[in-house]
């Protein structure tokens, strides 16, 4: 492999690192509600502000971390 | 060809099992036992799990799961199998396998290191794996849903009451252990304290500033709580400061329930949901980090195979190896607590049932690794300087001089010297009956990372070790009493209607106000406690922790028998077998033993006596009346959990003598088979293009 080939093949790795994080973390949840509105949907989404308010309400009222 | 690589598994696997079983009169190197737990891992998710999700289980690629069938781009979302393994992951790791094996290492290495990887492939993970298949069938329902669907109306109420006891004796306990991290040390106290306002500063940039920018917030969290570390550092140098973050045990529990309460009643996205986008990020953070380092480093296990502690007269807790090490370490072998979140939200994030196997089984292998993780932490400590740490000054004597005297008459030599140049390497004044496993992990932590990645940063890789269990141990106080609150307003909606409402003000002050203080009487009797507290608390955790899993695989089993096949109920019923043996006896003699080392109302007359007697110093004359009364307290709460597992072992088993026998048995709440539409996701395809803007 050549280090122009390894260099690219680390990047992709490195974008796909940090893409899986910001799926893990929530951090691209409003993208993929967009995604889903748009498909599925029609009028107006959710701004982004509402849906991670809505978010946070949602996921903090069950058991959602353990010990 | 993956016979071959079975093959290959299995012959590493016996090799390292062979080196550890050989070396047992020397001390061995960890990599033994990471190479075991690694086979021992691939071979049971190859070959159990696999058997297990395709032939009991019967998971059904081709069944549309509720993530499909009700996806609307908020709960129900279908999501990759490494992603939702990513989520599920973070919500079932906590503190309790980092605390659980540093307290067992005082039977050896070896009990423990056993328990936790036998208990993990052949229970916690099937544990873990069916409930979320059972709950992904059944659109997410919860464990007491489940149980009240599947059995009964007492089975959901015996899980409601089992979960917010748990939940208060797991929040005592680990508020304790905190406590005693940050007992007169002005470093540890500073930094801990530092960690709430960056919270809060988190929760600010991502409601006001920039919502939902997580990554980012999150990032500049962890940069912040970092420099809290080294600010504590220099808190600790600054002659006036110091004074002001030195505190003794008794001041810190009331912060530690102050912040509780107050934790409670404000809004989520002030300081829970925050802290908890910070404890995600170390926690995989520094997993990764620590498997990484202890592989480089590869440290002597310098800990005895088994110690003589085996017999029951163990210093950090009393009781024999059979059956206190199978209670002690519940967290990373079986934890009840995780039925709770595998029902519930991950399976709405299930994109296929094929998935179940990587996401439930799969994450708890690493929970268990987690575990093994800081069984080597604890273990690579001489075992003398883990005794002097861990033991509470009522066991060993108040001097350190007593204390070394004390632990080198037992065989693990350790000198006051040797104490004070560790403590002063890790930036401590003494690490001296620093009960509670947080300290000991940390030193051991320490030790491995100051290795690996320089030695001049012990005292900053100590306080990063201690930060990161913190933040770790009041993200779960947090969550822990937030869902106390929810359920106990769910009990009391049904005396008074508007209590159950969770909105309404008076009744969210009530009720966290309830919870608080339970959780904040059993902190308050461990700190007062002369033998630490800790070794009273953890096994009555550990008790109600294993009756949860035993009530969770009552439900699996009672499903499987129900569904028809009984034939194959084993792969359930085996694991509820042996935590019904083992809770069972372990209760009983915290019940009845005669021995005031073991059982508790045995150690309730003793005290009582010598108070009678007037041969209690005066110290401990002051607080005895209220340990006599917290043990027998403790004794029936011990007495409540037993009762508590057997109705449901028995409701579970009325359910299935029935149906074998052909009578009639409550309808299966199994949603009906849809057949799935979705395409299988690909993780570039999921990563790329629905998560660009």
């Amino acid at each position: 492999m050549s280090a122009a080939a390894l260099r690219q093949a680390l990047g992709r790795g490195l974008a796909a690192a940090l893409a899986w994080l910001r799926a893990v973390s929530g951090d691209d949840a409003y993208e993929r509600y967009l995604t889903h509105h748009a498909r599925a949907h029609r009028g107006a989404p959710l701004s982004r502000r509402a849906f991670y308010q809505e978010r946070e309400e949602r996921k903090w009222s069950g058991v959602s971390r353990c010990c | 060809m993956n016979k071959i690589a079975g093959a290959l598994l299995a012959a590493a696997g016996a090799v390292a099992l062979a080196g550890i079983a050989l070396h047992r009169h020397e001390p061995i190197n960890a990599l033994w036992i990471v190479t075991a737990a690694v086979c021992i891992y691939a071979l049971g998710y190859r070959f159990y799990a696999a058997w297990v999700a395709a032939r009991v289980l019967a998971v059904d690629p081709s069944r549309a799961t509720p993530a499909e069938r009700h996806d609307n781009g908020r709960d129900f979302v279908p999501t990759h199998r490494w992603i939702a393994f990513g989520h599920h992951f973070a919500a079932i790791a906590g503190p309790g396998p980092l605390v659980g094996p540093t307290l067992a290492a005082q039977f050896g290495y070896l009990p423990g290191t056993l328990w936790i990887l036998v208990g993990a492939v052949v229970g916690g993970c099937v544990q873990d794996m069916t409930i979320l298949l059972f709950s992904t069938r059944r659109d997410g329902r919860s464990l007491g849903q489940m149980a009240r669907d599947e059995l009964g109306p007492f089975g959901g109420f015996a899980a409601l009451i089992g979960t917010l006891l748990i939940m208060i004796l797991l929040i005592a306990v680990l508020g304790l252990v905190v406590v005693n991290a940050m007992k007169h040390s002005p470093w540890s106290t500073a930094t801990i304290f530092a960690t709430v306002p960056v919270a809060i500063l988190v929760g600010l940039h991502l409601r006001r500033f920039r919502p939902g920018r997580i990554l980012e917030a999150s990032a500049l969290g962890v940069a912040l709580v970092l420099l809290a570390v080294l600010g504590g550092g220099w808190v600790d140098t600054h002659p006036l400061l110091r004074g002001l973050f030195d505190w003794s045990s008794l001041p810190l529990a009331g912060f530690v329930i102050g912040y509780g309460w107050i934790a409670a009643i404000l809004p989520v996205w002030l300081l829970l949901a925050p802290r908890d986008y910070l404890s995600t990020f170390l926690k995989l953070g520094t997993v990764a980090l620590l498997a990484v380092a202890i592989v480089l480093l590869h440290p002597q296990i310098k800990m005895p195979a088994l110690t003589s502690f085996v017999d029951g007269h163990g210093p950090l807790f009393g009781g024999k190896i059979f059956p206190f090490v199978f209670i002690t370490i519940a967290c990373g072998a079986v934890s009840g607590f995780h039925a709770l979140v595998a029902s519930g939200t991950t399976p709405k994030l299930i994109a296929s049932e094929a998935d179940v196997r990587l996401i439930g089984y799969g994450s708890m292998m690493l929970e268990s690794f987690v575990a093994i993780m800081a069984m080597i932490a604890a273990t690579l400590l001489d075992p003398g300087v883990f005794f002097a740490i861990n033991t509470g000054a009522g066991v060993v004597g108040s001097t350190p001089a007593a204390a070394v005297h004390t632990i080198s008459g037992w065989g693990f030599p350790v000198t006051v010297q040797q104490m004070q140049t560790l403590a002063q390497r890790m930036g401590e004044a003494t690490l001296f009956a620093r009960t509670g496993g947080a300290p000991s992990l940390a030193v051991g932590m320490a030790s491995i990372f100051g290795s690996t990645f320089g030695r001049g940063l012990l005292s900053l890789w100590y306080h990063f070790a201690i930060m990161f269990e913190a933040v770790f141990i009041l993200s779960t106080l947090d969550a822990g009493t937030r869902v106390g609150r929810f359920m106990l307003q769910d009990l009391l909606g049904h005396f008074y209607a508007p209590l159950g409402r969770t909105s309404w003000y008076p009744s969210v002050l009530l009720s966290s106000t309830l919870v608080v203080a339970g959780w904040g009487y059993f902190l308050y009797v461990g700190v007062i406690d002369p033998n630490g507290g800790v070794n009273i608390l953890w096994p009555l955790f550990g008790i109600a922790n294993q009756m949860l899993a035993a009530i969770a695989l009552s439900v699996a089993s009672g499903i499987l028998v129900k569904s028809g096949r009984a034939r194959h109920a084993w792969v359930t019923l085996g694991p509820l077998a042996w935590l019904a043996i083992v809770t069972t006896v372990a209760a009983w003699q915290k019940i009845v033993s005669p021995d005031p080392h073991i059982g508790l109302i045995a150690a309730a007359r003793a005290l009582a006596a010598s108070l009678a007697a007037g041969t209690l110093p005066p110290p401990a004359a002051a607080v005895a009346p209220q340990l006599i009364f917290n043990q027998r307290l403790d004794a029936w709460l011990t007495g409540l959990f037993m009762a508590v597992l057997w109705l449901v072992i028995l409701d579970m088993a009325r359910v299935c003598v029935r149906k074998l026998r052909g009578l009639p048995v409550t309808a299966s709440s199994e949603a009906p088979y849809q057949a799935a539409r979705l395409q299988p996701l690909t993780l570039s395809g999921q990563l790329s293009r629905e998560g660009s803007p």
